[in-house]
């Protein structure tokens, strides 16, 4: 089954390869992966997709999985949103190849799924697809009988619908002084 | 008044602040502005012959007092050589702070002379780490690397500082608050599942206490001393946690695991409540999970969430340090004490009955003999002279395994060893660092012929400082551990494990200008021992083993801990 998290956090140099060297070392598999800045600029939200195997040892790799994400001191928060209320979306690049006579019909075609034509030449178009991962497995399935296809995905996104609460550490005041100088080095 | 001050200086200053007295570590082209600096500091730097060893002495040093060990390498290979260390260091949760040096910030990323990735090597060798390519990023960096590796579950932070960092000067404003948003640390542990937990202790007929490392870091012994007594609890302590209840203690069963007792994995066994302690269920403990304590219910603190659930799924878990919660624990017991206390002394005088009977069906055997010395009666003999007072620091083994079972710790940080790596390599350069916390203590360091040809180089570190540590080298010709695994489950087919030609330690204890000598009759083993001991330097005590000895019990790798193999060889099933 796929594992969908929703991670918050500090927008450091290093702090998506924590992510995903955690996720390597402790033998996750990354199905797909999207990182970018929130609107405070010094956080990231990255949504990441995982295969976890199904049933009671799955939940059990599930919990697993996001107390140790949890433990990245870059890592202000991180959600399972799996079986929870969320959005969840895919955005999908599709390069089709068409011949005249097709053009007409792959725009419909495209018009059903909700997709459009960001671009468009002699060879065919550039249309832009977005909806859950099913949703985009058919419309490649339905472009791929056109002709020559070439996808790019984002990977899912998500948004959780409730709101969860923001832990956060607070400040620390680390008492740690010398009697000898006042700050500064003999 | 504030001047500018160079990095390098800044890195001394803020070592000071965190009351850092030492540093192991080694020299090298860009750390030489924080060795400059260091010229005039009045923190003593100790001058280890590889980096590894300076890693694995500032481990001995932590483990020794429980405050941060220091180390410092420089960039490329003095980095990478510390990566060991770190790795150690974070299976054992031990509080480390590894400074290295890095390339001048312009030149990373452009394969300069010993550039190394190292913010990207220790990414998983660490807690947390850090890459300073500015100045005034600097005190912020380091003492949050201070807080980060003491706090929580403690464990190895490396700060890597490019070399422009050190020689620039700025004016330096001291740092006394720390943010870390992402960092949560949950101390006190639930009040109502502590409560639960007095109320499950109480009703248990056969309680089991299981004592791990986390006793050790938490400083929690006393508090565990006092739950053991009041409920009257058998407990274990695991390989990281012995001496977090005195040896000699009467409710000390052993260690439990791979080698523990027989007492102990029974008891682990049939208990009904299993008190688990700092601990994290470690695979050389449960032995088969599926089979590990199936009749308990399970009382787990840690002060790590990712262990509580991670292997076993207890039925009350405590998020908490385990000192502040055995204080709650102890009061909640206390309370019901009157009510509850009384409600199964019948089955619980059963329980100790039963756990004696075991005991004195199959004790640890220290074997000796006349003719050779058995392992079992040397490390017998170092627990005679240490009387449950003296720093073990052991390298990875037979002889670690034969000194858990035989040399008795009445206080916790006695006993060092590398627990949840196995590094060989480790047991000499720990002495060191723990000699240099704890002057005042004997402190051998006991060591295979292995992982002492590992670590022969800190000798010259050892004579130039005149640490009067013993280093009794348990010596059988083999890898031992390997041996016995070659011999039990690979049909005796002994593959590159003959250890031939070691070195006559007279002449190399004395090549470092010490004393050395062998030892391999049984009848002067002890004299020899004493007179290690006696001499005021260091001393290089051989000690030739009988070759063929292996480490009983042994639960084989995938059995349940119930299944122990006894004694002598029987041939197992791989």
């Amino acid at each position: 089954m796929l594992q969908l998290i929703s991670i918050l956090m500090e927008n450091k140099p290093g702090a998506l390869m924590r992510v995903t060297g955690l996720l390597t070392a402790r033998g996750y598999n990354i199905e797909s992966l999207t990182v970018a800045r929130t609107m405070d600029p010094q956080l990231s939200r990255m949504s990441i997709v995982v295969d976890i195997e199904p049933g009671e040892a799955g939940d059990k790799q599930r919990m697993q999985l996001i107390k140790q994400i949890n433990k990245l001191i870059n890592v202000l928060q991180a959600s399972d949103l799996t079986e929870s209320p969320a959005v969840r979306r895919e955005l999908a690049l599709v390069r089709v190849r068409s011949t005249m006579q097709n053009r007409t019909s792959i725009l419909k075609e495209a018009e059903i799924f909700g997709a459009r034509a960001v671009d468009s030449s002699v060879e065919g178009f550039v249309l832009e697809a977005t909806g859950d991962s099913e949703k985009l497995d058919e419309f490649m399935d339905v472009m791929r009988s056109y002709g020559e296809i070439e996808v790019t995905r984002s990977g899912m996104v998500a948004v959780a619908l409730e709101a969860k609460k923001l832990k956060l550490a607070p400040p620390v005041v680390r008492e740690a002084e010398i009697e000898t100088t006042d700050g500064v080095l003999k | 008044m504030s001047s500018l001050t160079s990095g390098a200086k800044i890195v001394l200053e803020c070592l000071q602040r965190e009351k850092v007295e030492i540093i192991f570590g080694y020299p090298g082209g860009v750390t030489l502005p924080l060795y400059d600096a260091m010229y005039d500091s009045p923190i003593k730097h100790v001058l280890v012959r590889h980096e590894q060893n300076a890693a694995f002495a500032a481990q001995g040093f932590a483990r020794a007092t429980g405050k941060v060990g220091v180390c410092c390498a420089t960039s490329g290979p003095g980095a990478t050589n510390l990566v060991t260390g770190l790795v150690d260091a974070m299976m054992d949760s031990i509080p480390i702070v590894a400074l290295t040096g890095q390339v001048t910030s312009k030149l990373i990323g452009s394969d300069a002379f010993q550039e190394a990735d190292t913010f990207g090597i220790t990414r998983s060798a660490t807690k947390h780490n850090f890459l300073v390519k500015n100045l005034a990023d600097l005190p912020q960096a380091m003492h949050e690397a201070f807080h980060i590796a003491s706090t929580g579950r403690p464990g190895p932070v490396l700060v890597d500082i490019t070399k422009d960092v050190f020689q620039g000067q700025a004016h330096y404003a001291p740092v006394s608050t720390i943010h870390l948003p992402g960092y949560k640390v949950y101390t006190e542990g639930h009040a109502g599942q502590i409560r639960r937990a007095a109320q499950m202790i109480w009703e248990a007929k056969r309680p089991f206490v299981y004592a791990g490392g986390g006793i050790i870091a938490a400083d929690a012994s006393e508090e565990l001393r006092a739950l053991v007594e009041l409920v009257d609890a058998p407990a274990v302590c695991t390989l990281m946690g012995l001496g977090g209840l005195p040896g000699t203690h009467s409710n000390f069963v052993s260690m439990p695991g791979m080698h523990g007792s027989y007492a102990a994995n029974m008891g682990m066994t049939e208990t009904d409540v299993l008190i688990a302690l700092g601990v994290r269920f470690d695979d050389r403990v449960t032995g088969r999970l599926a089979a590990f304590a199936p009749h308990a219910k399970v009382i787990h603190v840690d002060i790590d969430p990712a262990e509580i659930g991670k292997i076993r799924t207890p039925e009350i878990p405590i998020v908490g340090d385990v000192k502040r919660v055995l204080k709650k624990l102890i009061a909640a017991l206390e309370e019901t004490a009157g009510e509850l206390r009384g409600k199964n002394a019948t089955s619980r005088a059963g329980w100790w009955g039963q756990i004696k009977e075991w005991q004195r069906e199959h004790p640890y055997n220290a074997e000796t003999s006349a003719d050779e010395i058995k392992p079992q009666h040397l490390m017998a003999e170092i627990d005679r002279l240490s009387g449950g007072e003296a720093i073990v620091s052991s390298d990875v083994g037979q002889h670690q395994m034969w000194g858990a079972q035989f040399i008795r710790f009445n206080h916790p940080r006695l006993w060092i060893n590398s627990g949840g790596l196995g590094s060989m390599g480790f047991g000499l350069p720990s002495a060191i660092g723990a000699q240099f916390a704890r002057p005042d203590k004997l402190v051998f360091a006991i060591v295979g012929d292995g992982g002492f040809q590992m670590s022969i180089p800190e000798l010259a570190t050892i004579a130039n400082h005149a640490l009067p540590v013993k280093i009794i080298v348990m010596n059988n010709g083999y890898l031992g551990m390997v041996r016995q695994w070659q011999e039990l489950f690979y049909n005796n087919r002994l593959s590159s494990v003959q250890l031939e030609g070691f070195p006559d330690p007279e002449k190399l204890a004395g090549a470092y200008g010490f004393k050395g000598r062998t030892v391999q009759s049984p009848r002067e083993l002890r004299g020899a021992l004493e007179a290690a001991v006696r001499e005021p330097g260091p001393y290089l005590l051989n000690v030739r083993v009988t070759p063929f000895e292996n480490v009983y019990p042994m639960v084989p790798a995938g059995g349940a801990i119930n299944e122990m193999v006894l004694g002598a060889p029987q041939p197992v099933e791989a």
